[in-house]
């Protein structure tokens, strides 16, 4: 193994030294938080995606230790590698916040905002974008475009109105499938997801395309309209299949299952599989596997907590799996009865001591103090 | 009389044909170039001249030549880009139409320089029958043995071939270009990698347009030096200009970038006046996607100097009182033209020819069509003006390709300089469907020779 060059890259203040070749978004997701740029049709497991919508646009202060011009435009942080000592402004530079905020009006204008009877709300990465980034209010006050349902196969329905045309469908079709026949037709405003002259999408894989959509675009035609995403509760499952991975999240109320997908990290891109590869499932696990009996069940599924499927759930997990840590073994034993005593231990209570002159809270010396005693 | 180094045989009967181009002493530089010169002195020849891309960006040719990388055993391709499709840019059709040969002779050559065994022409689908031209003068030129295996004994083999588009304005920008040539929808590439390490079929390519690879023909002929001494500062050798709107005489124009701006328009030996004895309003100098000028700003620069026909004076002032040459299509505009409906046909136009593959100029081209048809056809608002700044300002310099910046330029500049006619047509939206806001315009009064 030869050692691989490291390179220093700042973003946002914070450095960090990431292999040569590494794009800035990765850089900045190894940081994590918000100084990682939100990317809506960049996707790390699909070769060649990325540089499109314009969301993860960031502003290069200095190019590099030998060539530290700034760059005169904002780069695509996706599509552009990092080099030895380069300076990246994302939420700290006002021109990234502005065109950023500029792009999320665009990729909202055409965009039919029916969120409440779309499936892919709760978990829509244009939801989060314009939340974080978007304006209350609309400025564009013509007709939107709108397109007519298609069926692509029968288990896929593509709703072009909400598309952003991120191409990551496009992508998936081409590199995950051994036939071309899933394509962008027609350009500018009125460009459409379709497929070859109405034929179907039929390859095994193909349902994949679903959990790259970053909107509602396309969704499954066996979860369509059953339910809430947040009514439900994410668990890892799997099952030996012969075709892929079979390593997915089941969607469930109660004992039944409502949808199967793929599983997918911080960053709603699929989770690689233990052997390091992209764990795509295949249609008869997404469509097909509907029954409990069908998965073994690994346990609750990680939920982001800022996310609102999570909402409700203090641990984290979701679900209603009862806490296994209990109040005595989170407080060292003691009974709670301790904690609610506070105020009558506490100098702040009593009368005879100014309140200026308090050193600090009262801690667990205090109370242990006070149980050794009785 | 100015200097024609591209036009000057233009009218001789049937230069069209290889045996009159040939007495006419075509197919010279090739014979120089070939037997005389090496590759890199003939990139060093085309660096002397200073001659700039005739396409539009005016990045220097020679310099772009040897950005080109030469790994070992991967071919290399030159591309010729006539794609022209500029609303008011027709320079290359009449060059291909009149005198291809002039086109073939200067690819050969630049063949020669870059190394591209296998050189296309990327024509745009629109002209059909100049495709049809250009293959009768590369059959010509076959069976004459300028092209083929083996020229001229040197071992050098160059083979040209003509690919149509299917006529989109997007196909001319280099990358898409590169995409559509290899069979592929005609979406613009996310660069770097640049075209000169990784273009087409992941081969080091270098695109020129048509003007630029005809000009190399006379370089070579009379030396890089030579060719320098013509026009002035980096502005060197002739441009083609291609006039059209209200003058007296549209058509293509070959100049040696002295002559000034005001010349152009009314002298008798180029564009002859203004139409009907009117008055300039305005002029977009460069094609359509380059700042337009109100006439004022158009014939001296906000210093009070004369304008000239070239890179340097046309753009002096920046965006805000300048604009570009462009790619040479001289578009004037007399006094009963409306600014308002000429930026709604521009934004139109992008609107339409916009990829759809980035998110700005995907919704803010049709975004600027819609808010600038809705002043013009009288139901404007104020801050309607004040959104199209902003929208324009949000597209510009943050989309993949320069469509993006083309799409802006057009409306920022209209907003910039006409302001006042935009609120007219929103304050008296009746009268706007009648009548003209003509040159109220200007402050100054316009000069107009006598």
């Amino acid at each position: 193994m030869s050692e691989q060059t490291l390179f220093k890259v700042t973003v946002d203040g914070i450095t960090i030294e990431v292999p040569a070749g590494t794009t800035i978004l990765q850089a900045a997701r190894q940081i994590g938080g918000e100084v990682a740029p939100p990317a809506m049709c960049y996707y790390s497991k699909l070769k060649g995606s990325g540089g499109k919508c314009r969301t993860c646009l960031v502003e290069v202060a200095k190019g590099s230790e030998k060539d530290p011009r700034p760059m005169p435009k904002l780069v695509a942080s996706c599509r552009t590698t990092v080099m030895d000592g380069m300076e990246v402004k994302n939420i700290t530079s006002e021109k990234v916040l502005d065109a950023r905020a500029g792009v999320v009006e665009f990729l909202l204008l055409n965009h039919p905002l029916d969120c409440p009877i779309c499936d892919q709300a709760g978990e829509c990465h244009l939801q989060d974008l314009s939340f974080d980034h978007g304006k209350s209010k609309t400025r564009f006050e013509f007709q939107k475009r709108t397109f007519k349902k298609h069926d692509l196969g029968k288990n896929i329905q593509l709703h072009m109105t909400r598309c952003i045309l991120c191409y990551r469908c496009v992508f998936t079709a081409d590199q995950l499938t051994n036939k071309r026949v899933h394509g962008i037709l027609d350009r500018g405003d009125h460009a459409e997801i379709a497929t070859h002259i109405e034929k179907s999408l039929d390859n095994e894989f193909i349902g994949n395309v679903i959990d790259v959509c970053p909107v509602g675009a396309l969704t499954d035609k066996t979860f369509r309209f059953k339910n809430r995403v947040w009514f439900l509760k994410p668990m890892d499952a799997h099952r030996d299949c012969p075709t892929c991975s079979g390593r997915v999240t089941l969607w469930n109320r109660g004992d039944e299952v409502y949808r199967v997908t793929a599983r997918k990290d911080e960053w709603g891109e699929i989770e690689d599989t233990p052997d390091g590869e992209p764990g795509w499932i295949c249609n008869t696990c997404r469509f097909d596997k509907k029954n409990a009996s069908d998965w073994v069940i690994e346990g609750p599924r990680e939920i982001s907590r800022a996310s609102v499927i999570s909402q409700g759930h203090y641990s984290g997990k979701v679900g209603t799996t009862k806490p296994t840590e209990t109040f005595l073994a989170v407080n060292g034993g003691r009974a709670p009865h301790l904690l609610m005593d506070i105020h009558d231990e506490s100098e702040v209570n009593q009368q005879n001591i100014h309140l200026g002159q308090i050193q600090g809270p009262s801690h667990g010396d205090t109370f242990n103090k006070i149980e050794n005693a009785s | 009389m100015g200097v024609k180094l591209l036009l000057d045989k233009a009218n001789v009967p049937g230069i069209r044909t290889y045996e009159v181009y040939r007495r006419e002493g075509g197919y010279r530089s090739v014979e120089k170039a070939l037997k005389e010169m090496t590759t890199d002195a003939i990139v060093e020849e085309v660096k002397k001249s200073g001659l700039r891309g005739r396409g539009g960006a005016g990045f220097p040719t020679g310099m772009k030549w040897s950005f080109i990388a030469k790994p070992e055993g991967v071919p290399r391709h030159l591309v010729c880009n006539a794609d022209e499709s500029e609303p008011g840019t027709f320079k290359d059709r009449y060059l291909m139409e009149f005198i291809p040969h002039l086109l073939i002779e200067g690819l050969i050559v630049s063949s020669y320089a870059l190394g591209s065994n296998d050189t296309y022409i990327y024509i745009r689908g629109e002209y059909a029958w100049i495709t049809d031209i250009l293959e009768e003068a590369i059959n010509e030129a076959k069976a004459a043995g300028w092209l083929g295996k083996n020229i001229l004994g040197t071992g050098f083999e160059c083979n040209i071939h003509v690919q149509r588009g299917g006529g989109a304005y997007i196909c001319g920008e280099e990358t898409a270009l590169i995409e559509s040539l290899e069979g592929k929808r005609g979406n613009p590439r996310i660069k770097p990698p640049f075209p000169a390490i990784q273009g087409l079929w992941m081969r080091p390519t270098v695109v020129n347009n048509v003007e630029t690879l005809a000009a190399v023909v006379p370089i070579i002929n009379m030396g890089g030096e030579e060719y320098a001494k013509i026009g002035v500062g980096k502005s060197t050798g002739t441009k083609l200009i291609s006039a059209c709107g209200n003058i007296n005489k549209p058509g293509v124009y070959e100049i040696d970038m002295t002559i000034s701006v005001e010349e152009f328009i009314y002298s008798d030996e180029y564009c002859g006046g203004i139409k009907d004895g009117k008055k300039l309003k305005a002029c977009i100098p460069g094609g359509s996607s380059v700042p337009i000028l109100p006439a004022n700003l158009l014939l001296k620069t906000a210093k009070g100097e004369t304008r000239y026909m070239n890179y340097e004076s046309l753009s002096d002032g920046g965006f805000a009182t300048g604009s570009m040459l462009g790619s040479g299509g001289f578009i004037v505009l007399d006094e009963d033209q409306c600014i308002v409906k000429n930026t709604y046909t521009l934004a139109r136009f992008y609107r339409h020819e916009s990829c759809g593959q980035c998110s700005p100029c995907r919704e803010g081209t049709g975004w600027m069509e819609k808010i600038l048809h809705k002043i013009e056809t009288g139901k404007g608002e104020m801050s309607d003006i004040d959104l199209l700044w902003d929208i324009q300002r949000k597209i510009e310099g943050n989309t993949i390709c320069p469509l993006g910046d083309a799409a802006a330029w057009p409306v920022a500049a209209a907003i910039r300089h006409f302001r006042d006619e935009f609120e007219w047509h929103v304050n008296n939206p009746e009268l706007a469907q009648t009548s003209n806001f003509g040159l109220q315009h200007y402050a100054d009064p316009i000069h107009v020779p006598a």
